[in-house]
């Protein structure tokens, strides 16, 4: 990690290494992410990926025997998020996620929305009104969908869906935005509308994306990690990565040579 | 070996349809024998008639189809809360060496004769009606709690595997917002899974309205409107289990017709079901 780092930081994974039961799929990795920018990782398949940004929520606590060592710090508070202490419950209500296929809810658009602040308990109708709106707006999904908001989500398009997602995840106000592969599903012109909404959405909250596209990583991201066999090869500026990368493994990728 | 294949071809396919044909005679024959006299008394006498006393002609089973469904209410709302809870616990906390020992366990619930449900009934829980809550104990109380208990291994097992049936992103895209294991499961898991449910309520309707020895032994067989669940009552299925012994001319018939009403409203039921899963599926 060459670079000085002159970005306030959101958080900072410092030494982490991540076990399914016996089998290490990270291996000590850092990393600094910088607030309400965007921040990409690559690399080849199985490179450890998905597990990594899967630390940032505590999605792996799903299945037992996964183990995690080290420090994720989300700042201010300097909260250790995979630490075993930390409920999950917690961390997930501040870091949200939008997975690699549209999964919205057999319920309403509307109820799609609201579920993040229902399970908060929040009752009051005028505000959850106000707050799936803005969220729609924000996933720009609003124009689209406002005279059927009380439809079934299913009926929306592949494209919407995912938008509809990234609502859902940002109407609970997260401080991060994780993506996992957010368009591997969905068709060109689907995919650069949500590539076009990542990029607004970083002046509101932070961004980590998994992706297999390097294009797309070189189009949406401010900063850029390569991963390769569960640790990271080079991390730096997006454009430094893509136009001149310090280390030989990272060119081979970029360049196509492997993966 | 083509002739050979074309031979076994032929024969599975005899086979397969003397299955549906028996269920297709099986209606023939109920509809022959019961339709008639279901025309002489008149449809709407013999279904909302109070008055079974067939010595003096009289054929109205309203009271039939009262109790059973009187019955199949209350096993309904014994057996759907303590069903849908036994599946979600198995498919969501159950540890799986512990799966493995409850899961046949359930199964074998259904395994037993319902002749010995009814027996337990009548030595343990008649008693207990009678005494702690009054009235002849033979009573729909008691018939609604055995039943409840004996359709517990189709809500179970079915809902079970509808549970587990959901894609998997369900529970995780609900859980990355935020959400317990318990909201995930019922706000998002269990409406998803809603169309396997009801199709596990639908036949475990079915068997309980179905259901007939055990009812015989537990319900007092009494031909009158039940007006609490404390009172005796009959079924359409006792009804015909009880009095086919001796039965003969019109009599018989209206037993047979008895078994035409049944007939239908299992058949609705059933499809309903089968309706119901065909669409979870899609």
């Amino acid at each position: 990690m060459s670079t000085v780092f002159s970005e306030n930081l959101k958080a900072e994974v410092k030494n982490l290494s991540f076990f399914y039961n016996q089998v290490q799929a990270l291996k000590h990795v850092n990393l600094p992410i910088a607030e309400n920018r965007i921040t990409a990782l690559i690399g080849p398949s199985g490179c450890g990926k998905t597990t990594y940004l899967r630390c940032f929520n505590r999605m792996h606590d799903l299945y037992p025997g996964n183990r995690y060592e080290g420090e994720i710090l989300l700042y201010p508070d300097q909260l250790n998020i995979v630490s075993s202490e930390v409920d999950p419950i917690e961390v997930r209500m501040r870091i949200s996620m939008v997975f690699q296929k549209p999964n919205p809810f057999p319920k309403t658009v509307y109820e799609n929305v609201a579920y993040g602040l229902r399970v908060r308990g929040e009752r009051r109708k005028r505000l959850l009104d106000e707050k799936v709106e803005k969220a729609l707006k924000q996933a720009a999904l609003w124009d689209e969908v406002r005279d059927r908001i009380h439809d079934l989500a299913f009926n929306l398009s592949g494209g919407q869906q995912q938008r509809l997602c990234i609502a859902r995840a940002l109407a609970t106000d997260p401080e991060i935005l994780l993506f996992d592969e957010p368009t591997s599903a969905l068709d060109p012109t689907a995919t650069l509308k949500i590539e076009e909404l990542i990029m607004q959405l970083k002046k509101d909250v932070t961004i980590i994306i998994v992706t297999h596209n390097m294009q797309q990583a070189a189009r949406v991201s401010d900063y850029t990690a390569f991963m390769y066999l569960g640790e990271i090869i080079e991390f730096d500026k997006t454009e430094k990565i893509f136009t001149h990368p310090s280390k030989k493994l990272t060119e081979d990728y970029i360049t196509g040579r492997f993966g | 070996m083509e002739a050979k294949d074309k031979i076994i071809e032929r024969i599975l396919l005899l086979i397969a349809f003397s299955s549906i044909s028996i269920l297709g005679l099986i209606a023939l024959f109920i509809f022959g024998e019961g339709l008639p006299l279901i025309w002489k008394v008149g449809p709407r006498a013999f279904i909302l008639g109070e008055r079974w006393v067939p010595s003096q002609g009289s054929f109205g089973i309203l009271p039939m189809i009262v109790g059973s469904f009187w019955v199949t209410f209350g096993a309904i709302l014994l057996g759907v809360p303590l069903g849908l809870a036994c599946a979600i616990f198995l498919s969501e906390w159950t540890p799986p060496l512990i799966a493995m020992v409850l899961r046949p366990t359930i199964q074998l619930l259904a395994a037993i004769p319902s002749v010995i449900y009814g027996f337990w009934g009548l030595i343990i829980l008649v008693p207990l009606v009678r005494n702690y809550l009054g009235g002849p104990g033979l009573s729909i109380l008691s018939g609604s709690v055995i039943l409840g208990f004996m359709i517990l291994p189709t809500i179970i097992s079915i809902s079970e595997d509808s549970l587990r049936a959901l894609p998997p992103y369900y529970k995780s895209g609900a859980l990355a917002l935020g959400a317990t294991h318990w909201q995930a499961i019922w706000r998002v898991m269990v409406p998803a899974a809603r169309s396997g449910i009801v199709a596990s309520i639908i036949l475990g309707m079915g068997r309980a309205i179905g259901e007939t020895m055990a009812m015989i032994m537990i319900l007092g067989n009494a031909v009158k409107m039940p007006t609490s669940f404390l009172d005796s009552a009959r079924t359409l299925t006792t009804n015909i289990g009880i009095e086919m012994g001796y039965a003969s001319g019109d009599h018989r018939q209206a037993l047979f017709a008895t078994g035409v009403i049944l007939f239908l409203i299992i058949m609705i039921l059933n499809s309903s079901a089968i309706a119901l899963s065909r669409r979870r599926r899609s």
